[in-house]
């Protein structure tokens, strides 16, 4: 770190910091939709990804028609956030009747199942989109940057992804805690045999569940959109630190889901401008599976008796 | 009310259950007593469908249960409490009792099940976990209870309970059949409990009913023969 005066050090940081609070607000959208699958169901989606990149594709399909629109430009994502969602939600609605609710107590045929779905979806988008990448049309009102001095430089997409993150973020808190099929959510979560005797229909809990997981990561894929270009392989490069973020924050806990994506990210975007990205990352990981060796749950493990 | 008719239940290939019958009413307690091992947890269990029965058949008010998902069951009027109490441990103590709420006319928990648990009121924002056992066995049976059922199956509900809680359990048992009119099934290995409640006694021995009496001429020795190891 020598050669930069303080100065320098602290623009450095809050750029770099900003930087990852956009690669934050993707993660922990993602890893939201994954932690509540695998807290329900114990599935490991490997095709977790390719949900994101339908949500991206949706997006960019959007930007191509209704952003062609005359005055609709600024205004397309608005519509195309929920049709993200929407399409991401009822393809995971599909997929958990056709494929996933059949290999349920089977963990490891999960794991290669979805492998193989996501396969599938890669040359599917490739097969509808074409290989080479598509952006979409970022509004005006998203493009610049805020400069709070005269080195710091803050994106303002970035900006609308964390809010958007903030906000999904609530949306989950309040679905899971404080209604109706949060609770039912949470009962199958904890005891599935004894949640259908109290009268929840817990294959139903399952479906909606794996859904809405499907649903925030075709969320994350709008977000995606703003700062990075869509490919059929694009959500595949996110899954690894997605399946970080959740092992690391404990399954099942919300806030170690957020402490854990934030940490991830903002270690990895700072270490980043000084030791490249390889580092970076082998830094990462071997401070993540020390933690884990000295908290096997996690960060975040909730204090009951059992 | 309650007919089950010649019910078998496997774990795979091993025969547990072997053509259980019997009847219940109405406003009836039916205690099956037996020895661990005996088959009471499994005839629970497949009763509320949580373990798959094969042949014969559970029917309530005329209508078939068996090959019905638990939940559908619950939905019918049966509720169940099972061994070890099973609440859900990190939902606190008012979401467990809501979580029965499913087939219920009314998303909130009613006024008379604080009555019965006062309790559980005063502890309504603890973590169910971390409740001692007999208020855990108060919650669970709080949680079927809101489910509005007809009958009523407790599996060994003094299990692992200090003997002052067990009076209180068997004294709100009691309430609970004179204020709602519903029939309680209820296992147990401990006969003075039972003949504080039970209307009949019906005894398991490797997954057959051997013996049965009502309480009224129930000889009590005999019965506990039957439960001493």
């Amino acid at each position: 770190m020598s050669g930069f005066s303080t100065q320098e050090l602290l623009a450095i940081f809050a750029m770099q910091g900003f930087a990852g609070v956009s690669f934050f607000s993707v993660l922990l959208l993602m890893a939201l939709g994954l932690a509540i699958i695998y807290g329900q169901m114990r599935v490991i989606n490997m095709a977790h990804g390719e949900f994101m990149v339908i949500g991206a594709y949706a997006t960019y399909l959007c930007s191509i028609t209704l952003g062609a629109l005359p005055g609709m430009t600024d205004y397309y994502l608005f519509f195309a956030i929920p049709i993200a969602f929407g399409s991401a939600f009822l393809v995971g609605y599909v997929v958990e009747i056709a494929l996933i609710r059949h290999l349920y107590h089977r963990p490891l045929d999960t794991l290669l199942a979805t492998w193989g779905l996501a396969l599938i979806m890669q040359q599917g988008f490739r097969s509808a989109f074409g290989a080479r990448e598509v952006s979409v049309l970022v509004p005006d009102w998203l493009r610049g940057s805020y400069r709070p001095t005269m080195m710091i430089d803050i994106p303002l997409n970035g900006i609308a992804i964390l809010v958007l993150t903030l906000l999904v973020t609530l949306g989950v808190w309040w679905f899971l805690y404080r209604s109706r099929w949060g609770l039912r959510v949470r009962c199958t979560t904890a005891n599935r045999d004894m949640s259908g005797a109290v009268g929840i229909n817990t294959k139903r809990v399952d479906r909606v569940t794996f859904a809405l997981g499907c649903g925030i990561a075709g969320i994350a894929g709008a977000a995606f959109t703003t700062i990075s270009s869509t490919g059929p392989t694009s959500g595949s490069l996110y899954i690894v630190d997605t399946f970080l973020v959740v092992v690391f924050g404990g399954a099942g806990s919300l806030v170690g889901t957020i402490a854990s994506a934030f940490s991830i990210a903002q270690a990895q975007s700072l270490m980043e401008f000084f030791l490249g990205s390889s580092m970076a990352k082998v830094l990462t990981l071997l401070t993540v599976i020390g933690i884990l060796l000295l908290r096997p749950e996690g960060l975040v493990a909730s204090k009951v008796r059992r | 009310m309650l007919e089950v008719n010649g019910l078998h239940v496997s774990y795979g290939q091993s025969e547990v259950i072997h053509g259980v019958s019997f009847d219940m009413n109405q406003d009836e307690t039916l205690a099956i007593m037996g020895r661990n091992g005996m088959g009471k947890t499994t005839l629970f269990k497949a009763l509320i469908g949580v373990l798959p029965s094969g042949a014969g058949s559970i029917r309530l008010d005329g209508k078939e249960l068996s090959g019905l998902p638990a939940h559908k069951r619950v939905a019918a009027g049966l509720a169940y409490v099972p061994q070890g109490r099973m609440i859900f441990p990190n939902l606190t103590v008012m979401e467990n009792i809501e979580s029965g709420l499913e087939t219920a006319r009314t998303r909130k928990v009613p006024r008379e099940i604080f009555d019965l648990f006062p309790v559980l009121l005063d502890m309504r924002n603890r973590k169910g976990g971390n409740l001692s056992g007999g208020q855990q066995q108060q919650l669970a049976i709080a949680r079927a209870l809101v489910t509005e059922p007809k009958v009523l199956l407790l599996d060994e509900p003094t299990e692992g309970i200090q003997p002052s809680i067990i009076k209180e359990i068997a004294r709100t048992l009691n309430d609970i059949r004179e204020m709602k009119k519903i029939a309680i099934l209820v296992s147990e290995q401990v006969l003075s409990f039972t003949m504080e409640i039970a209307d009949r006694l019906t005894v398991i021995e490797r997954g057959e009913f051997i013996h049965e009496e009502s309480r009224a001429t129930a000889d009590q020795a005999k019965i506990a023969s039957y439960l001493a190891v």
